[in-house]
Parts: C-alpha cells; structure tokens; sequence
C-alpha cells in the first residue's frame, strides 16, 4: 500500500461525512427526523438579505438634538429653581452650543446664581458674564464638553436598546442590531414583509409630551410678535375621513412640559365605540400616575394638548382629575397606526431622532430569482468545466472532476458548519472557486505530463509531479487568500459574503486538489500498475 | 489533448517592448476615458442617493414613470429598463445630490402606489445610500485595494527573496505613514475625497518605488502588474460607462489576488530555473519558464473564463457588472502575468534577481546541464524544437538521471 493510505483515506473519508452530514439539514428542507435534529447537526444554510429578501439599514442617532434637549430641560428647570431662590431674572433661554443664558437684574443675584449653578448643576460652567448699560448683568453658562459627550453617549446606548425592543415586537425572525463606529446603528431584518412599516416603526422618535393649551389666545390671529412670553405655536393635524385630506391647524401651547411619556409603563389599542376609532390607552407608573393626576386636578376644565414628535395628536378638555394613571391618546389613526403606536409608546422614546443613512431592501421575489439564477449558472459553469477537463486529461480529468465535485460539497458544507452567510455574490464566489479550483490539479497534471516526457514511470512521474507543485500551489493560493481576508476586512453584507465563499474555496480546494486527488492516483496506481498514465 | 505543445518558444521576453506599448496604450485609454467621463462612474453606493427595482404588472415606460415621481423632485431620475422586456422591470436611479433622502424609499413606494394603482407595482429592491456613507465607503474601499496591494508586496518579498524583515519594515512605515496623513487630512477637513485619491496614488508610487530601491524585484514586478491590472479594468469599465458600485471594487480585489495567482506562478517557475541556469542570460531563463507554464496559464484562464461567461450571461442583472469586471480582469491578468510582471524583473540593473537558497549550494551545480542548459548556447531565445526533441531523446534512455528535490 502507499506510503501513509490508511491515514489519508481516513482524513478524506472523515471530511466527506463531516460535509455531507452538514448538508443533509440544507438539502432536506425541515422535514428531518427528530433524533436527527436531536444528535446531529441541524442548521441550514444561512442565506443573506438578498438572497432572502429583507432589509439593512444603517441609522444615526442625531445625539447632539439629545443634548440639545437636555439644555432645554436644565434650562426650564433653572427658572423654577431660580424663581424658589428668589433670583430675580429674565426668563432663561437654551441657546447654540450648549449654552443657556439670561440675564440678571440685579448685581446682588450674582453670587446667588453662581452657588446654585455649583450646587445644582455642576455639568455646567459660567462661561461668560458681562454688566449691561442699565446696570443688569448678561450671563451665559454652558455644558461641559465631558458632560455632553456624556449625554451623547447614553442616547446612543439608549437609542440602541429601544430600537431592539420595538424591532422585537415588531416579530421579525433572527433581526440583527449592531452599534457601529460614531454612534451609528445597524439594522438587519431578514425576510421582513413590509419595511415601509418597519421603517416607519424604528426611526419614530415618539417623544410624547403633554402641554397645557393657553386658550386665551386666539391661534387663528395670533403672530409671532404678539405671542405671549411662554407660549408656542404648534400644528394639530385632522384627517378629514370623507376626502382623506389632511389638515393642519394651529394651537397655541405653553411651552412648559406639564408632563412627558418618560413614566408610561404599558400602551394598548383599544376602541372607541362611540366613534368606532381605535386610540392608545396608556398606564403610568405610580410616580407617573401621581403627577397626571396632579396636573389634570389643577387644570380642569382646560384642554391639554398630547403632543406627539412635535404634533398636536389632539387637545381634550380636562374634564375632571384623572387619578388612574391612565391616559387616552386619541387621533385620527388607522388601526395599524394604533399598533404601531401602542408599540414605540411602550417601547420608549428614542433619546434623539434618527437618521437614516443607508437603506437596502431586497424583496423576496428577487431574493428567489438571484438563488434560481445563481444555481442555473453554477450547475451550467461547473458542466462545462468538467465536461472540458474529462476530455483534455482523460483519466487524470476525472480524477479532477471528482475532487472538484468533493469541493462543492464541503463549500457547502463549511458554509452550514460555521454558519457563514452565503449571499449573491457568495455564490459568484463559488462560481469562481470552480473556474479557479481546477488550476492546482491543471499545475500538477502539467508537471506530471512534464515528467512523462522525460521518461519516467508513471509511479515516479506522479511523484514529482506532486511534489513540485504543491509549493508553488499553496505559494499562488495564499495570495488570492490575502486578497479575501482584505474583502473581508473591508466589505459588508453580501460582499463579506463573498470573501467568505472565496476563502473556504481556497482552502478546500487545495485539500481537494492536492491530497483527494492524490489518492486516488495513489490507489489507481497501485490496483492497475499501469505502464501508461491516461493524462 | 494538448492546446500547447511541451517544446513550445515563443519569445515573449524579447518583444516586451511591443508589450510595453499596448499596456501603456491601454493605460492612456484609461487615463483618457476618466479624464473624458470626469473621473470614475460612481454608483449610488459611493455616490450617494437611490436606485430602485420595480416591477409592474402592467406595461409601461421610462418617461411614465419619470412622470409619476415628478412630485417627489425625481424626474430627471435615470429610467433603465432591467432584464427581459416583457418583465415590465425597471430601474430607477438617482444620484442627485440635493434630494432629501430622509424617508425618499417610502415616498417612492407610495407615489408608484397611488400612480400605478396599488398591487400594480412590485418594489423589488431599494438602496439608499446617504452621501456620507458612500463617501466613507469610497475611501474605505481604496484603503482596502491599497492595504491588499501592500501586504501582497510583503509577501512575495518574503516568499521569494527571502527579506521578510526588509518587507515588513517597508510595509511598516508605509501604512504608518498612510494612518498619519490620513489622521491630518481629517483634521484638516477640506475635499477628503480628492486628497484621498491622491494620498493612494502617491501611496502605490512610493511602494514601487521602495520596491526598486530597495531590490524587491518580485514585489516590484508583481505590483506593477497588479496596478497595471486593476487600471485597466478601471479603465475598461469607464469606458464602458459602468458603474462603480462595492461590487466592483470586491471584484478589483479579486482581479488583485487572481492575477497575483498567475504571476506566482510564473515566478515559482523562474525561481526554479534559476538554481539551475548557470550563466544562462536571466531574459533567456525568464523566457523559458513563461514558456513552461504557458499551457498551465491558458488552461487555468479558459476554464475560469469559461464558469465567468456562465454567470456574466445566466446570472442575472444583479451580478452583471460584477461578473463583467471578473471577465476584464482575468483576461488583462492572464496577460500581465505572461507580458508585464516577468519581463519587469529585467528593468531593475545588476543583471539578475537574487536568489537566497537554503539548500547546499553543491546540488544545485550537481543539477545545473538539464534542460534549460541546452537553451543557454543560443544567443536569441529560440532552442527550438531541436532542443526539445534533444531532451526528449535524452531522457528516455536515462529515466532515472531526472532530477529530484
């Protein structure tokens, strides 16, 4: 027998079960018998988003509008607590790059302003402050460059962690949410039927604030300059249900928070019977539900406005104190506008809107027409290879095609093993490997034709053949695998894929090319000794 | 069967110049083209914007639907037909760098919808992509042909000269170097794009250039005919007016290690021949070993070829581009194996490149009057059928003089 045959008819006969076993869940379907799936291996074959279908998004958490609303927020806060210290002053105003500023009006409230900022607000620094004519003083204090990257940084790990709650209600099998560099999010929905909605659903902020309306101003009169100090003006859409028409119009608001969603434990659809429109029913929690109370007792008979993402949703008259801890957001919704708003509601906010920066949607239908047309030129591309091989070489082609054939299988089957995603272009890469396989057995037949020509034995020139070339094979391969680990590194998505493809390629089609290949001309050899070599 | 026969010469090393001159023709057409289009066709993945796959159940044509997205400011989109005309497929593409992006998929969607009549219209594929984003992929993908080249050169200057630490070193400094002005681009702001491909091209001229100073004469050659490839199908693809989308550049990468596969190749061959050359004229040995390997060459291209034809015509739109770039650079690679990256290691002086063997000295002098040794009386590359028919003869009536290693 040849030199180490049982060892390395062992490790190819090994090798070709391992492959084959990972297959069998592929190639099966998921009709596989229960002690299979039990005690072998039972993945399949994971298959890319535009293989698939689905859809990969790449958001930005707009963090420095978190900040910004954290100015905001402090600012607010500061009137209060300046009005409880009797500071006198007029009214703080959140303004660019962190800062807030205001101005004192009398010199007196200085130092006061001063502890209070050290005591209560130590992420802030008095960055300027300048005596003005009449004697009042301008200050300008502003959020520390750590502090905000503080803020910035928590909205991006809060951002992340909303999102992957609303994706996981959103019922989509094997969703992959992943932080990127620079606060960025990435998003994969494998097999998502309508990623109109998803995307609907994942980039809502849905920042729900309830805002007191100020009905002593006329909205329709109303202008920017006889706006009473404390107020905005904001948009309430209506949807006119006969034409479908929207429209918008406008509300005067105090800009005070009454209350934010920050405190909602729970949100459900429920419907209206009188109207037959669904609304959301949302549940506080205890803190929560002591604040709304809080608020609706005082302001009965006033009409608060539910503020969602910056529009009005609807403004109803208090119409007696809520001490429930239950709230009713009512709007013109679809019944699937409901859901989806009982879910970002119960979700979270996002601490920041987002942006999308990079979208890909592959529709299922196309994701199947890439698989048919992918296999359909693999099966054609690989006939003509071998078709092509059996008749330049002979017996040696078959012995290539063979190897060629192992080299599919175990592909195949490295793929399910490591559960490495195959994608379109993953497939061209198997395409290639084919083209590109054959080369180590083309090098080594041709240096064994070489040696035939000098007169060897057959025994010999297989010999030679074989160790000659497979230094300068694994020399050439190990270039190509620099190539796809530099893919690899680079790439995303379907191009990672094909890195992926290439590379186990590589790597099988030297163990097929130099050692299965070997074998068989070992026991060809042995069993016929024959005194020509077909090749 | 034999394509090529065993004894052929055909002398390849002596009409390099012609050579030379229908690379450097082939480069000045893609210097031109990029000049002609106004740099690279960038495809929405670097360029930003949005390209949308739909299908209708119903016919239909480029202007409708020009017309139907007008509202959303898309009617000077590019409206392709895509496949089989009677799929009624379409794709819509547009670059414009002024549309507001945010939500622009669903706005899409919704006014075919409404256009079309809901149901008629299929959205097969969408793509996005923000103008940040394709910049930070523009760079990230000549990063990655830049490092794939470098540490390619490293490589073979280990694997064939021996000079593993020289390589390293060199590699070293370069991407240390490449890391630092990149750092003070972004610090300074300004074009990044521009100054990006400016920063690779000085990038690659001084690795060649540290190849030849340094003696790499394998990585020189091989990087030469790397870039040599890589432009060309660049080149080859601008004129085409393809776009360049991440595909293309996987397939760039691709194109990189194939073409790297046949140099080797070439190169592992010289090697050989050199141990055992003599005094042999170094264009003289590089000549035979193209000659050798050339059946290998042709075979490995025809039957890569041949599977890229497959998936060029049956796989579909989707895989187009990509397999048409693959096809480019297989063909261009093949050549630049045999034509290029050979024939460059007789531009370096000082004759012939080195070779650092760790094997004694004395088996090699023991091996040397084989084959090639007969070739070595000629003074022009053309031993000829005489020769091979000698050596033929030769070897038949002493089988077991064949060297062994």
């Amino acid at each position: 027998m040849p030199k180490n045959f049982f060892l390395k008819s062992t490790l190819v006969a090994v090798v070709i079960i391992l492959a084959l076993l990972y297959l069998v869940p592929t190639i099966g379907g998921g009709k596989l018998p229960a002690w299979w799936v039990n005690t072998l291996p039972s993945d399949r074959i994971r298959l890319g988003l535009d293989l698939q279908g689905g859809m990969h998004l790449i958001l930005e958490v707009e963090t420095q509008k978190a900040v910004a609303a954290s100015v905001e927020r402090s600012s607010q806060e500061l009137q209060r607590k300046m009005r409880d210290d009797n500071i006198r002053a007029i009214h703080p105003q959140a303004g660019k790059d962190n800062t807030i500023s205001l101005v004192l009006l009398h010199n007196n409230d200085r130092s006061k302003l001063e502890d209070l900022v050290k005591r209560d607000y130590p992420d802030y620094a008095v960055t300027s402050s300048q005596t003005l004519e009449d004697g009042k003083i301008q200050m300008v204090l502003q959020l520390t460059a750590k502090a905000a990257k503080h803020i910035a940084e928590q909205a991006s790990t809060q951002a992340l962690e909303t999102i992957r709650n609303r994706v996981d209600q959103f019922g989509v099998s094997e969703p992959e949410i992943l932080p990127q560099s620079e606060g960025r999010i990435l998003i994969q929905l494998p097999g998502v039927k309508d990623p109109q909605r998803a995307v609907a659903l994942i980039g809502k902020t849905a920042q729900l604030e309830f805002k007191l309306v100020d009905d002593s101003v006329n909205p329709a009169t109303v202008t920017k300059a006889t706006l009473p100090p404390g107020d905005e003006i904001l948009d309430m859409y209506r949807r006119d249900h006969a034409s479908g028409r929207v429209d918008k119009e406008p509300i005067v608001v105090h800009r005070r928070v009454a209350m934010t969603g920050a405190t909602i434990t729970d949100a459900r659809v429920q419907m209206d019977s009188q109207y037959n429109q669904p609304y959301v029913s949302v549940a506080f929690d205890s803190a929560g539900a002591r604040q709304f109370a809080d608020i609706t007792t005082r302001n009965v008979k006033k009409r608060l406005a539910i503020i969602l993402d910056g529009k009005v949703q609807s403004a109803p008259v208090i119409q007696e104190p809520i001490t429930g801890g239950e709230a009713r957001i009512s709007g013109d919704f679809t019944m699937e506008e409901a859901r989806d708003l009982a879910v970002v509601l119960r979700s979270g906010a996002l601490p920041a809107p987002v942006k999308i920066l990079e979208e890909r949607t592959v529709g299922p239908s196309l994701g199947q027409d890439s698989i048919d047309r992918g296999l359909l030129s693999m099966l054609v591309g690989f006939c003509l290879v071998v078709g092509f091989i059996l008749l330049y070489y002979r017996l040696a082609g078959l012995f290539a095609n063979l190897a060629l054939l192992l080299n599919l299988v175990i592909i195949t089957g490295a793929l399910a093993a490591f559960q490495a995603t195959l994608t379109l272009p993953g497939i061209a890469g198997i395409i290639l490997t084919i083209g590109m396989a054959v080369d180590a057995n083309v090098l080594i037949f041709e240096r064994v034709r070489e040696e035939l020509r000098m007169g060897k034995t057959p025994f010999a020139a297989v010999e030679a053949g074989y160790g000659k070339a497979t230094l300068t094979i694994l020399d050439a391969n190990i270039t190509t695998l620099i190539a796809a680990l530099v893919l690899f590194q680079f790439g995303t998505g379907p191009i990672r894929g094909f890195a992926v493809t290439l590379s186990i390629g590589i790597a099988s089609s030297l163990f097929t090319a130099i050692t299965f290949t070997r074998l068989l001309f070992d026991l060809y050899l042995h069993q016929f000794r024959p005194r020509r070599l077909l090749i | 069967m034999e394509f090529i026969k065993p004894n052929v010469n055909i002398n390849f090393v002596g009409n390099r110049g012609k050579a030379f001159i229908i690379s450097g023709l082939l480069i000045l057409m893609t210097v031109v083209s990029l000049f002609i289009h106004g740099g690279p066709n960038y495809g929405i993945d670097f360029a930003g914007g949005i390209l949308v796959q739909v299908r209708f159940t119903q016919p239909t044509d480029a202007a409708d639907i020009k017309k139907a997205l007008a509202p959303l400011g898309m009617d000077q989109s590019l409206v392709q037909g895509f496949g089989d005309k009677k799929n009624n497929e379409f794709l819509i593409r547009n670059e414009r760098s002024g549309l507001k992006l945010q939500g622009l998929s669903d706005r899409v969607r919704t006014t075919l919808a409404k256009t079309y009549g809901q149901g008629k219209v299929e959205v097969r594929r969408v793509e996005m992509v923000g103008p940040k984003v394709g910049k930070d992929l523009r760079e990230k993908a000549l990063l990655a042909i830049f490092y794939a080249i470098v540490m390619i050169a490293v490589y073979i200057s280990g694997r064939f000269e021996q000079k593993w630490g020289l390589a390293a070193v060199m590699a070293g400094v370069l991407v240390g170097a490449t890391l630092l002005v990149q750092a003070l681009l972004t610090a300074m702001g300004g074009d990044e794009g521009i100054a990006m491909v400016l920063l690779i091209l000085t990038a690659l001229v001084v690795t060649v250039g540290a190849c030849w100073l340094l003696k790499l004469r394998y990585a020189l050659g091989a990087i030469v005919a790397l870039i040599h490839d890589v432009v060309i199908t660049v080149g080859v693809f601008s004129l085409l007016d393809k776009e360049f989308t991440l595909a293309t550049v996987a397939a760039l990468l691709t194109i990189i290690g194939y073409s790297l596969n046949d140099t080797i190749i070439v190169y592992d061959r010289i090697r050989e021949n050199l141990k055992k050359s003599g005094k042999q004229p170094l264009g003289e040995t590089i000549n035979a070993s193209i000659n050798q390997t050339l059946s290998r060459t042709i075979l490995t291209s025809g039957t890569t070829l041949l599977v890229l034809v497959c998936l060029f015509i049956l796989g579909g739109g989707v895989i187009e581009d990509f397999a048409l770039a693959l096809l480019v650079g297989v063909v261009v690679g093949t050549y630049s194996s045999i034509f290029v990256a050979s024939p460059v290691l007789l531009l370096l002086p000082e004759g012939r490149p080195m070779v650092i063997r760790r094997s004694a000295p004395a088996k090699a002098a023991a091996v040397r009057p084989e084959p090639v040794a007969a070739q070595a009386a000629s003074t022009q590359v053309s031993a000829g059928k005489a020769a091979g028919a000698a050596r033929q003869k030769r070897s038949k009536k002493s089988p077991r003089k064949g060297k062994r290693r």
